[in-house]
């Protein structure tokens, strides 16, 4: 009835994870009663999960995101404690089996649900509002793809309470990952969560596709796109073309677990190596999915900041693509030691360095753009000096590391570790957070809290150094990562100072909540409001409507004369919101459950297929399929705004405008 | 793109100008076709590895790969037929040939269980070795798509009947559906091609 499932599954054995659960639920239970006392359960049903809108949607994937990011936070400063603590004989405070669940799900979180879920809220928000849309091509299938990330990411945490997680990293290295070697449950929690976020994480990229083809403003060319438009559209490229890739690898695992076959595991013909290939042929252009938008906010951040055009943009376009090209030519760098030979070797680990040269030219032209402009220090200045500065080491260790024969003996060290955090702390999640920082007016209306802002960067800016450098050094003194205790004890010291580096981070994190609580606090202030739409003199279309935007976005839709439409208008006396109309009644999708009930049911089939209760599994496939079909017949989907409503609207944002200007 | 809608009309006019449906959904079959293009890219790397059992040119057998095929092949041009009626709105001839293309596809389906049924009883199943696991793989992932693709047709179906005109969003579908089922014909070809021919050989 209940396949694997009894109560044994339940880890009342680990003391950690008890306290965890007690206060997740406790956290959990007073959030859902304080939902139920202000009776919001109406109004976050009808307004925000079944929502079509992007920038709602947006709001919920960063949410979401840094949900995660407490989550494999946690993971990371465990870890750091552990290796403080275990050497010379003392196990530590984790048990092996408890420790190699953490720093697999540690990955897989922080890539899938607090990267992946944070670029796409990113999207969602600035995409649309950038090239002059009222929302993506697909809005339902946006919805959907929220709820797919969602369960997902539900789904590793039911793991921590119910049964475990993968012990084999966070890309399940056959045969490790073969049912020989894990036959617990950890593994298919993996399979499985990555496989339905994969899902949302696809149609996401198909949506940005075609909605940044098929429904750009009038006049917007190609190479009169946002530079972050044109770095959503490389990654949603890169998405398309990799994540099937990744949808394979792990369904032939899978399949290896399921149903006994032989693509992976030692006996039967199967290959590991085949393995490696497929998910590095994936995994590789994925760290580009993550960087490349990153670059992107910072050649939109930079250049407001510095009072001058982006210096190079069409250099900027092309290293862009460039890169997004040659991130699928280089995935063998990740097994140098597999053995393929010489040749094969010489050719990825030159290819990995050139794409270098593309790297470059865009720190040049963030650069330059600096030079002579009148820099100001606001706090998204901070995080993106600090990712210049950063990255380019990160940059420099990678390519170290692309030298084959460098690799032979950095391979797997904390060497490597050092250099993918410097580059995905250091460039993606600077990035986003300057992101965050930057767009926060216009999605909310106020500013973020500049002291708190900067605050946290400096903790993470220096935490950061602290808690990597130490593995730079670890990793030439020949420490291999996952590792649960060391003899060594010349390596102690070099693990405190991690240690100290994961605690300033913490406290980074702790600024960046007070900054949220303080932002939030002083909403009302007006030096805090962001009334005009336009808080820090922007250049592209998204701030040429109010902030928050109404839900149709633009009331008549702009037309691009020029790169940076929206600054080429206020530079020549034009209105790009055309105000005063005549408006038209405007065309918009309907909310729809759907997209919840489909994640809903698949979070079921999923839970139900890792423990093998396949009545539930069977319920749940049912459930997905007739949503979709019901989903299909149903004729009522959208409704118009009616001019008037347009109107008041408008002339509302318009009253204030003036307002503000006659103080 | 750049086409050019004044201002005074570009309110609720601009929304409508060709619906992205079709090109996104052309796009979502280019990512399947990854996954197919992965799939073969496995079954290139592990054909050979028989571990001591049969390999394809033991196990495969014309005759009812022919029909199979012949199915398929014959299923796309009803659907052809499909469409050419839904594009003169000719409602109970759509349904009829969604029909006829529906009962093809079920018989290809219906050959390709009783082949694998055949395999698996002979004690050649997916786990039995790595060419067999990723020749099941292959051969039921487009078995699979074939059965969606079933299944979406009967919804279809469904939908059409009882009305009297096809509007713009069921045009759309059926045109989704389509690309879809000719894509699935051209995937067949490669693998007739590559996994069964070219083993025969």
């Amino acid at each position: 009835m209940l396949g694997r499932l009894s109560f044994s599954a339940i880890p009342l054995d680990v003391p950690i994870l008890v306290g965890t659960f007690l206060g997740v639920a406790i956290i959990g239970l007073a959030v859902l009663g304080l939902i139920t006392y202000y009776g919001k359960w109406g109004y976050l049903w009808k307004e925000w999960f079944t929502t079509v809108d992007h920038k709602r949607l947006a709001v919920m994937y960063v949410v979401l995101a840094l949900v995660a990011l407490f989550r494999g936070f946690a993971d990371a400063i465990m870890m750091r404690t552990q290796l403080a603590m275990a050497y010379a004989g003392n196990p530590g405070y984790l048990p092996p089996h408890h420790y190699d669940q953490i720093f697999s799900a540690h990955g897989t979180i922080m890539i899938f649900f607090l990267a992946m879920a944070f670029m796409t809220g990113l999207f969602n928000f600035v995409v649309p509002l950038q090239i002059g849309a009222r929302d993506v091509a697909f809005p339902f299938l946006n919805n959907l793809s929220f709820w797919m990330t969602a369960i997902a990411f539900i789904l590793v945490n039911v793991s921590l309470f119910i049964g475990e997680f993968s012990q084999c990293g966070w890309l399940a290295y056959p045969p490790l990952s073969e049912t020989q070697f894990s036959p617990g449950v950890g593994v298919d929690y993996y399979i499985w969560a990555i496989q339905l976020s994969g899902v949302g994480t696809l149609l996401t990229g198909v949506n940005f596709f075609v909605t940044i083809v098929k429904m750009r403003a009038p006049g917007m060319t190609w190479m009169r796109m946002p530079v972050f438009t044109w770095t959503a559209f490389c990654a949603s490229i890169l998405i398309m073309v990799s994540f099937p890739v990744l949808t394979v690898a792990v369904a032939l695992l899978g399949l290896d677990r399921y149903f006994g076959m032989h693509f992976f595991t030692n006996d039967g013909g199967g290959n590991q190596m085949l393995y490696l290939s497929l998910i590095w042929a994936w995994g590789h252009p994925e760290v580009y999915i993550l960087v490349i938008p990153a670059f992107g906010v910072f050649s939109e951040v930079v250049p407001a900041f510095s009072g001058k055009p982006l210096f190079g943009y069409g250099t900027m376009v092309y290293a862009t693509c460039s890169i997004m090209v040659l991130s699928f030519i280089v995935w063998v760098h990740h097994f140098f030691t597999m053995g393929a030979g010489p040749d094969v070797n010489a050719f990825f680990g030159i290819a990995t360095m050139i794409i270098s040269i593309p790297t470059g030219v865009k720190l040049f032209n963030w650069m330059f753009t600096m030079y002579k402009g009148r820099v100001q220090f606001h706090a998204c200045m901070y995080w993106a000096v600090g990712f210049m500065v950063t990255f380019t080491i990160g940059g420099m260790t990678g390519v170290m590391m692309a030298i084959p024969g460098a690799d032979f003996v950095l391979h797997n060290s904390l060497f490597l570790i050092a250099h993918f955090h410097n580059v995905i702390i250091g460039g993606v999640y600077f990035g986003y957070i300057c992101g965050m920082n930057f767009w926060f007016p216009k999605v909310m209306g106020f500013k973020m809290n500049e002291t708190w802002g900067i605050r946290a960067f400096w903790f993470w800016f220096v935490g950061f150094y602290f808690a990597f450098v130490p593995l730079y050094v670890l990793g030439f003194d020949g420490m291999t990562r996952r590792m649960n205790h060391y003899d060594n004890p010349q390596w102690h010291v070099l693990m405190l100072i991690a240690e100290v580096g994961a605690v300033l981070i913490l406290l980074g994190i702790v600024c960046q909540l007070t900054q949220l609580y303080v932002t939030i606090r002083d909403r009302n202030l007006p030096a805090n409001r962001d009334v005009t739409g336009d808080p820090w003199n922007g250049r592209a279309l998204e701030w040429s409507t109010s902030s928050p935007p109404p839900p149709y976005n633009f009331a008549i839709v702009p037309h691009v004369h020029e790169l940076d439409a929206f600054m080429h208008d206020k530079e020549n006396g034009i209105d790009t919101r055309g105000a005063g109309g005549p408006y038209a009644p405007i065309h918009m999708p309907k909310n729809t459950a759907a997209g919840f009930l489909v994640g809903a049911f698949s979070f079921i089939f999923g839970f139900a297929a890792v423990w093998y209760i396949w009545w539930l599994a069977a319920l749940g496939l049912i459930g997905v399929i007739g949503t979709i079909i019901a989903r299909s017949a149903n004729k009522d989907i959208d409704y118009y705004i009616p001019a008037e409503e347009v109107a008041r609207i408008e002339n509302e944002h318009s009253r204030k405008l003036m307002a503000q200007a006659a103080e | 793109m750049a086409h050019d809608t004044t201002v005074q009309t570009a309110g609720h006019d601009e929304h409508h100008h060709e619906s992205p449906v079709v090109f996104g959904f052309w796009v979502y079959l280019m990512t399947d076709c990854i996954i197919f293009g992965s799939l073969f890219a496995v079954f290139a790397v592990l054909h050979n590895q028989v571990n001591g059992g049969p390999s394809g040119r033991d196990l495969f057998e014309y005759k009812g790969l022919a029909e199979e095929t012949a199915l398929l092949l014959i299923s796309s041009i009803t659907y052809g037929f499909g469409m050419i009626a839904a594009h003169k709105n000719e409602i109970s001839k759509v349904i009829m040939w969604l029909g006829v293309t529906f009962l093809l596809g079920l018989g290809f389906v219906g050959l390709e269980l009783s082949e694998f049924a055949h395999m698996i009883h002979e004690g050649n199943g997916p786990d039995r070795s790595a060419f067999l696991s990723s020749f099941f793989t292959l051969v039921s992932t487009h078995g699979l798509h074939v059965t969606c693709g079933l299944i979406w047709i009967v919804t279809l179906i469904v939908q059409l009947m009882g009305t009297t005109e096809i509007p713009e969003r069921m045009m759309s579908k059926l045109t989704c559906l389509s690309l879809f089922w000719h894509f699935l014909d051209i995937v067949w070809i490669c693998v007739f091609t590559y996994v069964y021919l070219a083993s025969m050989i």
